[in-house]
């Protein structure tokens, strides 16, 4: 049994400490919205932040995660208002599947924060996140016009 | 632009995709379930509920392109509704079934999703909003050609009005009419325009319910193996070492070549498999390495037998008279589809039910596999579709469905979610096929094409999954974008003697559809080829092109020449490559701008392509699918590569198998240049035109060549 700090309200985790975070969100806190899609840190479709750092959570275990601030996609919109980045990629029609686009949220959300006005290069080095889709483009469209917005 | 979104329904969402007998949830937001008796169906694709929300039913899947936004569009535009008011839903395949295949096809492959159903959906949306016209009509006692409809509502030419919310009770009770006028596409409002996709919002909170989500009470969670080696057997494994793991339940076989265990979650599932001791039996394909893969295919490149796909004259002869002869042999490999959503599926079986939620892109094909595996007749089974992390092919597969259902079958009245690792999906994958090519073309002193003959040697889909569909032994679809003629897939330039042929090399890893299937490679040699062509006649490639070219060819071609400024000066040590085909119905051109730094480095700067698919029915969705599917391509191109050793596929996950990410994405610009008249789709075609363009742009940078991909293997430094 962990105590964890999710989207701001503390929850127990009734989990083997050894389990990554993204077990844990999905399967014990039915936070589903965290994606599984290789497991060993290569294609942040698991990226949720912890203490606002954007982080793998497949190769977090659930021991480095209590009393940790953790914030998933389904944290980040506030009294039903979308952030600014979840509004950039609505206004720019941005999913195709979807499927990775929880983990580009929450890497573009992160990156905005550290960096409010990135530039392409900025946003090559932050963005290492896969989508099979092929939606970089719109992607990178989204996060400059969430910098402006 | 604020949306209020509705967060904390998950509970509802999840146990929601059973609800509604017969239905699943086209996207989750907005949804109201409420006022069901007051609820009227006009027909099967059309629903209207008392406060004008319009429910439009979709049978096809969405997995990224779009086609649930496109058909609805094409509903919604003879309907002549309110697009706000605009929702959706899937009808289960088991409701189909039970009555009488109403939705047809649900199939979603082969880029059909909208070119196949447009006719009868738009004539769905017709009959609907006639029968409204009618209601209103007879409530007025006025005729109803003097009523028009628009917006939702009928409004009569004495400015009398009805929104269909307050109509659709008396026009569910009449007879639908027998015949309807479509709109020409040129009056078209809501179709062929740049709208939003429906399905974003749930997309962007977590909302958004995938097979890999689906969660019911008293679930457990399944992690499986199939044997390693395709087509090898399970011979024996200790379910005793494991069974006091963690969350165990229960470690069982199935079909006779995997082995899974059943625990309380996934990580506990997978820690306990992980550990479990298994053996397999392998037998002679256990000594199967990749040398002798390529030494089959190399060796169907000059066999005398192969079968025949497309014959102009007699280009053997033509290309031993020729003036000039060019030969090459360029090879593919197999490529894995690396799904972003890993295969799963959530079985319920009882001993007269059983039920699966799980992504698919053809419920009717899951539905059979589900009653098959169930030993249960397919009445008592049905599929609830969930979003699909991605489609591609893969996912009109079944087998997922089949473990899932067999592994549920031995906890009946348990559901059973099943999910694959990265690693299993990757080495139970249904992969692209492999193939190699042998090119030789003749010119004549002018360096006009005298004769071409092109042989693949290598691997066939339908001979693997569907034999049944083989013509005397030949696969049809071998030939695609190489065919004499037709409508689908017709090989783009006119040659007075020609030769197609496919020697059949069959290697036991199971070959399947991969977005874009046979043009992908068809393509690649083909048109670098022509390049080649073209370099020994001293042409330049367009305008050598353009001399052969089908006229709908041309155009495009010239489309995408145009607006990429072909011809003209390009920034120091950047070039121009181009490709053309017809795929999918459709005809597609791209011009690749590229470069190869001083150490051997390639940069695709931009791809600017041009699509004629007859029809658009929404350019800002078309315009991702060119991009999309140039992701997909160049990924292949680049990095992708399932290569043998001991029989099994030695790539396992993203580390080993490499695909493209934002900082190697070129900017790419798409050309809309439908010329109506035909319906030829969308999410395919324009994922063959990237690579070939990219290699003859990489020609034009370096004097190489590059006829063997993955292109990560090839030395591309000057002089090297
Ligand atoms: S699932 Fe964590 S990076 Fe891929
Ligand atoms: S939107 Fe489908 S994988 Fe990124």
């Amino acid at each position: 049994m962990a105590a964890l700090d999710v989207n701001g309200k503390s929850v127990q985790a009734n989990a083997d400490p050894r389990t990554p975070l993204l077990w844990v969100l999905r399967d014990t806190l039915g936070l589903t919205g965290t994606k599984y899609g290789c497991g060993i840190s290569q294609c942040g479709a698991c990226t949720v932040h912890v203490d606002g750092v954007a982080t793998r959570s497949c190769q977090m275990p659930l021991s480095a995660a209590a009393g940790k601030k953790i914030t998933t996609i389904e944290g980040l919109a506030q009294n039903g208002k979308l952030n600014k980045i979840q509004e950039a990629w609505l206004a720019n029609d941005v999913p195709q599947c979807g499927y990775c686009q929880s983990g580009m949220i929450m890497a573009a959300t992160a990156l905005l924060a550290a960096k409010p006005q990135p530039t392409d290069a900025d946003i090559d080095a932050a963005m290492t996140n896969i989508c099979r889709c092929g939606t970089y483009q719109q992607v990178r469209e989204a996060i400059h016009a969430a910098a402006k917005a | 632009m604020t949306i209020q979104t509705s967060l904390g329904r998950r509970g509802f969402l999840a146990s929601g995709a059973a609800v509604a007998g017969g239905f699943s949830l086209g996207f989750s937001f907005p949804w109201a379930s409420a006022q069901a008796a007051e609820v009227q169906e006009l027909n099967a694709w059309v629903v209207i509920h008392p406060d004008d929300k319009v429910v439009i039913r979709i049978a096809r899947s969405e997995m990224g392109q779009g086609t649930l936004t496109g058909l609805a569009q094409l509903v919604a535009e003879e309907l002549e509704c309110d697009w706000s008011k605009v929702t959706t839903e899937f009808p289960t395949p088991g409701e189909n079934l039970r009555r009488g295949r109403i939705w047809k096809n649900y199939s979603t492959g082969g880029s059909r999703g909208i070119r196949e159903s447009n006719q009868y959906v738009r004539e769905g949306g017709a009959i609907a909003r006639e029968m409204l016209i009618a209601a209103a009509a007879a409530e007025w006692k006025v005729p109803a050609a003097e009523c028009t409809a628009a917006n939702s509502k009928v409004t009569h030419s004495s400015g009398k009005s009805a929104t269909y919310g307050q109509l659709a009770a008396a026009a569910a009770k009449l007879e639908p009419p027998k015949e309807v006028k479509l709109k020409d596409p040129k009056d078209w409002k809501i179709a062929g325009k740049p709208l939003k996709r429906l399905d974003t919002l749930p997309k962007l909170t977590g909302e958004m319910i995938y097979g890999i989500d689906v969660r019911l009470p008293g679930m457990l969670t399944a992690s499986v193996r199939a044997c390693p080696v395709h087509g090898g057997k399970l011979k024996t494994f200790d379910a005793a070492k494991v069974e006091k793991m963690p969350g165990v339940k229960k470690v069982v076989a199935i079909d006779g070549n995997a082995v899974a265990v059943i625990a309380d979650t996934y990580w506990n599932a997978k820690q306990a498999l992980d550990k479990l001791p298994v053996e397999w039996d392998v037998g002679k394909l256990g000594e199967v390495q990749q040398e002798q893969i390529a030494a089959m295919l190399k060796e169907g490149l000059t066999a005398t037998e192969a079968f025949v796909g497309n014959k102009a004259g007699d280009a053997k002869a033509a290309i031993e008279g020729a003036a000039r002869k060019v030969e090459a042999v360029y090879a593919f490999p197999w490529q894995s589809h690396a799904n972003m959503e890993p295969m799963n599926a959530t079985a319920l079986y009882t001993p007269d039910k059983c039920e699966v939620w799980c992504g698919t892109q053809n419920g009717e094909a899951a539905l059979a596999a589900t009653s098959e595996a169930a030993e249960l007749p397919i009445s008592k089974c049905d599929v609830y579709k969930q979003m699909l992390g991605t489609g591609f092919g893969r996912r009109g597969r079944t087998d997922y469905v089949r473990q899932a259902v067999l592994v549920a079958k031995q906890m009946p009245g348990t559901p059973i979610k099943l999910i694959w690792s990265r690693e299993e999906d990757m080495t139970h994958d249904t992969y692209h096929p492999t193939t190699m090519c042998r090119l030789v073309g003749g010119l004549d002193a002018q360096g006009n094409v005298v004769g071409m003959h092109m042989r693949i040697s290598g691997q066939s889909i339908a001979a693997a999954l569907a034999p049944q569909t083989l013509q005397n032994g030949k696969d049809p679809g071998v030939f695609s974008a190489l065919n004499a003629g037709g409508q689908e897939s017709a090989f783009a330039y006119n040659m007075p003697n020609l030769l197609i042929d496919h020697a059949l090399r069959q290697p036991h890893l199971t070959p399947g559809a991969w977005r874009g299937v046979n043009s992908n490679q068809n393509a690649f040699y083909s048109e670098c080829f022509i390049d080649e062509l073209a370099e020994a006649a001293g042409q330049d490639p367009l305008a050598f092109r353009l001399k052969m070219l089908k006229p709908k060819n041309a155009a495009a071609l010239k489309a995408a020449a145009d607006k990429a400024g072909y011809g003209q000066p390009l920034p120091a040590g950047h070039f121009h490559g181009i490709s053309q085909i017809m795929a999918y119905g459709s005809y597609v051109a791209a011009v690749a701008e590229v470069s190869v730094s001083n150490d051997g480095v390639l940069k695709v700067h931009k791809i600017t392509a041009a699509i004629d698919p007859g029809h658009i029915v929404n350019p800002a969705q078309t315009e991702r699918q060119v991009a999309g599917s140039f992701v997909y391509g160049l990924s292949a191109a680049l990095y992708g590569e399932i290569t043998i050793k001991d029989g099994a596929v030695e790539q396992t996950n993203f580390d080993s198998y490499n695909v493209l990410r934002m900082d190697g994405m070129p900017k790419v610009e798409a050309v809309m240049a439908p010329s109506g008249g035909f319906w030829g789709g969308v999410g395919e075609p324009t994922i063959v035109v990237a690579v070939p363009a990219v290699l003859n742009g990489v020609y034009k940078a370096t004097g190489k060549r590059v006829r063997i991909l993955p292109l990560m293997h090839q030395e591309l430094r000057k002089g090297a």
